[in-house]
C-alpha cells in the first residue's frame, strides 16, 4: 500500500494553509498518510493538526533547533523517518522549495516539483517555461518527492480526526549548515496573499511608493491581500514577498484585479489561473488584457479612487 | 578565494516557448537561447566580488551539448576567467547535472559555488540544494544580498514571509534570486578576449557520473487558454460586473 509522508509547514504558531492543500494531493495518492512536523514549540499547533481528519501519524521534532528554518535540520529529520514511506509531499512555498530538493538528493531521488495535477501515482502535470507549457511527466522511481502548487488543489477537510503523535529523537547529524542571523518578517493584517480570496496587485504603472497605497483603501474594502509585479518590487514600491509570478508566489483567487501591470509571461505565470480577472490599464493594447475578464482601459490615478468610493 | 559558477543554457526569457507539433516536447528549434537569468546574476555577483579585491578566480561551468559553448563564451566575456563544460548530449535532470557539478568541485575545489536559483525552462529549482546536500556543504538559496568577510558569508534571503539572514563558513553554496544585483552586459572588446579565454571539455562519462533521467516527459501541450473577456466603458460598469454578473464582490 501506497505510504506518503507530508511535512507541515507552519510558523510554529499556525500550520500553513498551504499544506491542507498538499494533504488533499496527498489524498489522491493514497489514504496512508502521516505528516511529520519539526518544530520549537508544538503546543500550539497540536490542536489543529488535531482536526486533520486524513492524517495517521505525525511524527514530531521538538527542539529549538526548529525555531527557525535551517533546511540542513529538517532534512535530516526527513531521512530519519524516510524508510517506510513511498512519496514524500511539501508545498512549493520558498520553505518546500528550500527543503525538499535537498532531501531528494540525499535520497538519490529526482524531485517533481510544482506538481498541478495527479494523474496517476506515477504521472504528474507541471507547468514548464514559465507556464507557457504544462509537460506530463512518468517516473519509474519507487520513492518519489512532490512539491505542490497549492492554488491547484483544494483544501483537505479539517472537521477532526484522531492522528497518533510519535515522539523522535532529534537526529544529531553533525552537518555543515549555516547559522541564522535575523529575519524581517512583513507585518500585515490583510489575508495572506496565496490563500486569499482577492488579490489586487500594482505594477510599475504606479510610479512610486505613495502612490501604490493608492491600491491600499480598495484592498481594505475588499477584504484582498496585495500583490506587485517583479517591477514594482524591484522599484522598492512594495516588498518582495508581494511579488506575484514565475520567480513570486502563484496565486488562484475568485478575484485578481491587475493595476499597471502589462502582463509579461512571468507574472501571468503566478496568476493566470485566477477564476476572474481584472486589468486596468491605460494602454489599450496591453498583454494584460488578452487574460481579462474585465479590461478597463483608464488612467489608474482616475480609476483607483473612483473604484474605492464605489465598493 | 576560487568561485565556481554554473551557466546553464537556456531559452531568451523574452521568447514564448511552445509545443512541438507532435507534443512529446518544446519546439525550440528557431528559438533564441541565452544564459539562464539567474545564472547571469550568480556570474555577476562573482565578478563583483572579484573586483572588490575578494576574489582571484571565476570558473564557468555548463553541462549539455556543445552549444553550450557560446553560453560559456559569454560568460567568459562577461568576467569569467575560464570555462568548463562537461559535454553530453542528453537533456540531464537536475539530480543528474548535480551529480557532475560535484564532480567538477571535487577537481577545482572553489571556495564558493554562486548559482541560479531556477532554470527558467523546467522551472525545477532544485540543483542547487542537490548540489549542496550531496557535497555537504552550507545550502543558503534565493539570496538577494551577499556579504563576504574572510573567509565566512552573510546572506540574505527572499522568502514567502519577508526577509531572512544566515551566515556561514566557507565554502558554501549560494542560490540566486531576482534581485541580488543587475548584471552587465559584455563590452565588444570582451568578447573578443573572450574567444581566448580557456576552455576545458569532459564528457560527464569522462567524469565518472552514470546518468539515471528517472523521469519521462510523455507530453507537453499548452495550457488551457483563457477566453479573452470584454472592455468595460467605465469604473460604474466594472462594479456592476463584478457584483451581478460573476458576484465576486
Ligand atoms: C527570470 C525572470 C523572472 C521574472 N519573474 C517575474 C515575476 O515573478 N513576476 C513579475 O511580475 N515579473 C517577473 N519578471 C519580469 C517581467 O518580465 C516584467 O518585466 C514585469 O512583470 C513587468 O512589470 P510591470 O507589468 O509592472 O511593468 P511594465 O511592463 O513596465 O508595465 C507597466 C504597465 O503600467 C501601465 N501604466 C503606466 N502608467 C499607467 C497609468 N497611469 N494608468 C494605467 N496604467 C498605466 C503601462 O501601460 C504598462 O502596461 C521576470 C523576468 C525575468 C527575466
Amino acid at each position: 500500500m501506497t505510504k506518503i509522508l507530508v511535512l507541515a509547514e507552519h510558523d510554529n504558531n499556525s500550520l500553513s494553509s498551504a499544506t491542507l492543500s498538499v494533504i488533499k494531493a496527498a489524498e489522491m495518492l493514497g489514504d496512508d498518510i502521516d505528516l511529520i512536523l519539526t518544530t520549537s514549540n508544538i503546543s500550539s499547533l497540536e490542536t489543529e493538526i488535531l482536526t486533520l481528519s486524513s492524517i495517521n501519524k505525525v511524527h514530531v521534532f521538538e527542539d529549538k533547533i526548529f525555531e527557525n528554518e535551517i533546511a540542513e535540520n529538517i532534512v535530516d529529520c526527513l531521512i530519519a523517518v524516510s524508510d517506510d514511506y513511498d512519496f514524500f509531499l511539501a508545498s512549493s512555498s520558498t520553505s518546500g522549495k528550500n527543503i525538499m530538493p535537498r532531501f531528494a538528493g540525499l535520497m538519490d531521488i529526482q524531485q517533481i516539483s510544482e506538481v498541478i495535477e495527479i494523474v496517476d501515482g506515477s504521472t504528474f502535470k507541471k507547468p514548464i517555461y514559465a507556464g507557457a507549457c504544462i509537460a506530463t511527466v512518468k517516473t519509474e522511481q519507487s520513492k518519489n518527492v512532490l512539491t505542490i502548487r497549492t492554488t491547484s488543489f483544494d483544501k483537505t477537510t479539517a472537521d477532526g480526526g484522531s492522528p497518533e503523535f510519535i515522539k523522535q529523537d532529534i537526529p544529531t547529524k553533525n552537518s555543515n549548515k549555516p547559522t541564522f542571523v535575523k529575519n524581517e518578517l512583513t507585518v500585515s493584517d490583510r489575508p495572506e496573499l496565496t490563500s486569499a480570496d482577492i488579490v489586487v496587485s500594482g505594477g510599475r504603472g504606479m510610479q512610486n511608493s505613495d502612490n501604490f497605497k493608492l491600491l491600499d483603501g480598495i484592498a481594505t474594502k475588499l477584504n484582498a491581500a496585495i500583490g506587485a509585479s517583479r517591477a514594482a518590487v524591484d522599484s522598492g514600491f512594495a516588498p518582495n514577498d508581494y511579488q506575484v509570478g514565475q520567480t513570486g508566489k502563484s496565486v488562484a483567487p475568485n478575484l485578481y484585479v491587475a493595476v499597471g501591470i502589462s502582463g509579461a509571461i512571468q507574472h501571468l505565470a503566478g496568476m493566470k489561473d485566477s477564476k476572474t480577472i481584472v486589468a486596468i490599464n491605460k494602454d489599450e493594447e496591453a498583454p494584460i488584457f488578452k487574460v481579462a475578464d474585465y479590461g478597463l482601459v483608464a488612467d489608474l490615478f482616475e480609476a483607483l479612487p473612483e473604484l474605492e468610493s464605489k465598493l | 578565494m576560487k568561485i565556481l559558477i554554473p551557466i546553464k543554457r537556456v531559452n531568451d526569457y523574452n521568447v514564448k516557448v511552445r509545443p512541438n507539433q507532435a507534443n512529446t516536447d518544446v519546439d525550440l528549434s528557431n528559438v533564441k537561447m541565452a544564459v539562464n537569468p539567474f545564472c547571469e546574476i550568480a556570474l555577476e555577483e562573482a565578478i563583483r566580488l572579484k573586483e572588490a579585491g575578494k576574489a582571484t578566480e571565476i570558473i564557468a561551468v555548463s553541462v549539455g551539448d556543445e552549444k553550450n559553448q557560446e553560453q560559456l563564451r559569454t560568460a567568459l566575456a562577461l568576467g569569467a576567467d575560464r570555462a568548463i563544460l562537461v559535454k553530453t548530449d542528453e537533456s540531464l535532470q537536475p539530480l543528474d547535472v548535480s551529480k557532475v557539478l560535484v564532480k567538477v568541485f571535487e577537481r577545482e575545489l572553489p571556495n564558493l559555488v554562486i548559482m541560479g536559483k531556477v532554470g527558467i525552462d523546467g522551472d525545477h529549482n532544485q540543483t542547487g540544494q542537490m548540489f549542496s546536500a550531496l557535497t555537504n556543504l552550507p545550502q543558503i538559496t534565493f539570496a538577494s544580498k551577499v556579504e563576504l568577510n574572510g573567509d565566512s558569508i552573510e546572506v540574505t534571503r527572499e522568502i514567502d514571509g519577508g526577509l531572512e539572514t544566515l551566515s556561514s563558513n566557507l565554502p558554501a553554496v549560494i542560490t540566486t534570486d531576482l534581485r541580488l544585483n543587475e548584471p552587465r552586459y559584455a563590452s565588444l572588446p570582451n568578447i573578443m578576449k573572450a574567444k581566448r579565454k580557456p576552455l576545458e571539455e569532459f564528457t560527464v562519462e569522462e567524469l565518472g557520473v552514470e546518468v539515471k533521467n528517472t523521469i519521462t516527459t510523455l507530453k507537453v501541450e499548452s495550457p488551457p487558454e483563457r477566453e479573452e473577456g470584454v472592455k468595460v466603458d467605465n469604473v460604474d460598469d466594472l462594479v456592476d460586473k463584478l457584483k451581478n454578473e460573476v458576484k465576486v464582490i
